[in-house]
């Protein structure tokens, strides 16, 4: 009776991992295939590959990509890990509802509103306009992994250190600082992958004339599916992946649910 | 330059480390929010974008697009669409969600890290990306459509197809949300205690009654916290209904997306995305708050063991 639950139960789970994982293994296969049309399996090839290396609007979109989330990952980690640090050292309503609200509403309304924002300003919509919106939604998550970080730190430390004599800063800089960097990291990482990954808020604030990866395989799918996005997915894929299992390597929280 | 204060919290500490995020939060997150708040009275520019806002000596402020909100139903139609397809999102996500997240709770130790990271990574994969799998899993040539439309042909049924319709839409949307569901889930199947299962197996109580006398009740706070995460982005969502769907799957996102980069009517489009937040935070509050009510379920539960 007992083992008949637990293989039910296991078939059900097994099921809804398929189901997570079937279509993208589905889309890396594809990327393999020597064939223009995703429908079955014809041969190997790495022609995909080679087509996606030459194409130039790509290239732009991925090192536009690149130059976008490096600098909103740089940014939102000085700025979350400072809001980090305050909603857990001076808890205030209003900083907490700023930082956490952008990760609660519905994207498309970020995206909206930074539209009208940016457009009343007079600030042509490009690269700086992208990353400037990818700061703001990013600080949330970077200030989470580091509250949590803090939340598990020795409180006794940083009073001995103001015990001995350290001003505030260099207690910051001595002692809390190289233990919450591990957060502050997989702060940075995560930041990173969400800037590059990001589509909607992009969408809304990249203008006409700018290119990002996740834009660019919108406008490719729009028009028809071919193996070069699979390609695209894949190494894409291989970058937020690996940069994930690294910072959940750092800070395991970022697995719990927030 | 970051200072922590530890003796003495000074309040020149406290601003230094919260002033920078809140002001680059309040410029890039609060104020754009309350210019669109403010631009739902406007009237609509000849160009698109909005009339100035002082013209011939009148300001312009109207409720005029409120007006048009309310007395052209077919807007509140597509709300409705789209409440309707966030609300089964998230029930098939629940259903979908419950043994994936129990299993999890229940396995070893040594593997619940890893089998909670593999659910979590999709996640992690780029939005289009998952989006353009179901296009390849449900495209006119894939094994999945020739074997529905065999089998429907053997009913002398006309071939369907699957993608670009609302059971593409809907797949692709229980899909991408499923992770917000089985998180919260799993956090709180994680802390049942196993005595009460095995006090109601030993007065006699079957593996169904255990299951919606014991465990659903008091996994109601995991599933309600579930439900708010996963309808709100599916309430708001463009990029699916516009990747996967047909002209008749438009939902709420694809209309703003619309007026703001289309027929640019930006106070129109203000209205509609204000229309869409407050119900969303509406959901998400009746959930808390529904949570809350049942959170003395399970304290009480535990008390009457002790």
């Amino acid at each position: 009776m007992r083992r008949r639950r637990r293989v039910v139960l296991w078939a059900a789970a097994l099921a809804g991992y398929a189901f997570l994982y079937v279509p993208l293994i589905i889309v890396v296969a594809y990327s393999f295939n020597n064939s223009r049309l995703n429908a079955e399996w014809v041969g190997f090839t790495l022609e995909w590959y080679d087509k996606l290396f030459h194409d130039q609007d790509m290239l732009i979109a991925a090192s536009n990509s690149l130059a976008i989330a490096l600098v909103a990952s740089i940014i939102s980690t000085l700025l979350g890990t400072a809001a980090g640090v305050a909603m857990y050292r001076y808890p205030s309503r209003l900083l907490s509802v700023l930082v956490l609200a952008p990760i609660a509403i519905p994207e498309i309304l970020m995206g909206v509103s930074l539209l009208i924002f940016f457009v009343l300003l007079n600030l042509t919509l490009g690269l700086v306009s992208v990353a400037l919106a990818h700061i703001a939604f990013c600080i949330g998550f970077v200030a989470i992994v580091v509250r949590a970080r803090l939340a598990g730190m020795d409180e006794t430390l940083t009073e001995a250190a103001r015990d001995c004599g350290a001003s505030p800063w260099n207690t910051f800089r001595y002692i809390t600082l190289p233990l919450i960097m591990p957060g502050v990291i997989a702060g940075a990482l995560m930041a990173f992958t969400l800037s590059i990954d990001d589509f909607v808020i992009t969408f809304f604030t990249a203008g006409a004339g700018t290119v990002t990866l996740p834009l660019q395989i919108y406008s490719m799918i729009k028009i028809a599916v071919t193996p070069e996005v699979n390609a695209v997915s894949t190494l894409l894929m291989l970058l937020t992946l690996a940069l994930i299992i690294i910072a959940s390597k750092l800070s395991p929280t970022l697995l719990r649910s927030e | 330059m970051i200072v922590v204060a530890v003796h003495t919290p000074s309040r020149l500490g406290r601003w230094l480390v919260s002033g920078p995020p809140l002001a680059y939060l309040i410029v890039f997150f609060a104020l754009p929010s309350l210019i669109m708040v403010l631009a739902s009275f406007r009237t609509p520019g000849e160009f698109g974008g909005l009339a100035p806002l002082i013209e011939e000596g009148k300001l312009d402020l109207n409720l005029e697009s409120y007006a048009r909100f309310f007395s052209e139903s077919v807007y509140a139609q597509i709300f409705l669409k789209s409440f309707g397809y966030a609300l089964l999102t998230t029930l098939f996500c629940l259903t979908l969600a419950y043994p994936l997240a129990s299993l999890i709770a229940r396995s070893s130790r040594r593997y619940r890290d890893l089998l909670l990271l593999l659910v979590v990574l999709p996640f992690w994969s780029n939005f289009l990306i998952r989006i353009y799998a179901w296009m390849i899993l449900l495209g006119p040539n894939a094994a999945l459509a020739r074997t529905v439309n065999r089998v429907l042909a053997w009913f002398g049924h006309d071939p369907v197809p699957l993608l670009f319709s609302a059971f593409a839409v809907l797949v692709c949307l229980v899909y991408v949300h499923l992770p917000f569901m089985v998180l919260p889930l799993y956090a709180n199947l994680e802390k049942h205690d196993q005595a009460l299962l095995d006090a109601a197996q030993d007065l006699g109580a079957n593996a169904w009654q255990r299951f919606w006398r014991i465990t659903f009740p008091l996994s109601l706070p995991g599933v309600y916290a579930g439900a708010a995460l996963v309808f709100i982005p599916a309430f708001g969502i463009f990029a699916i209904p516009d990747i996967l769907g047909g002209p008749e799957d438009s939902l709420i996102g694809n209309v703003i997306k619309q007026q703001f980069l289309e027929t640019r009517d930006w106070p129109f489009g203000s209205v509609l995305s204000i229309v869409l937040t407050v119900v969303a935070l509406a959901f998400a509050g009746l959930a808390a708050w529904v949570a809350r009510g049942n959170l003395r379920t399970p304290s009480s539960a535990r008390g009457s063991r002790a």
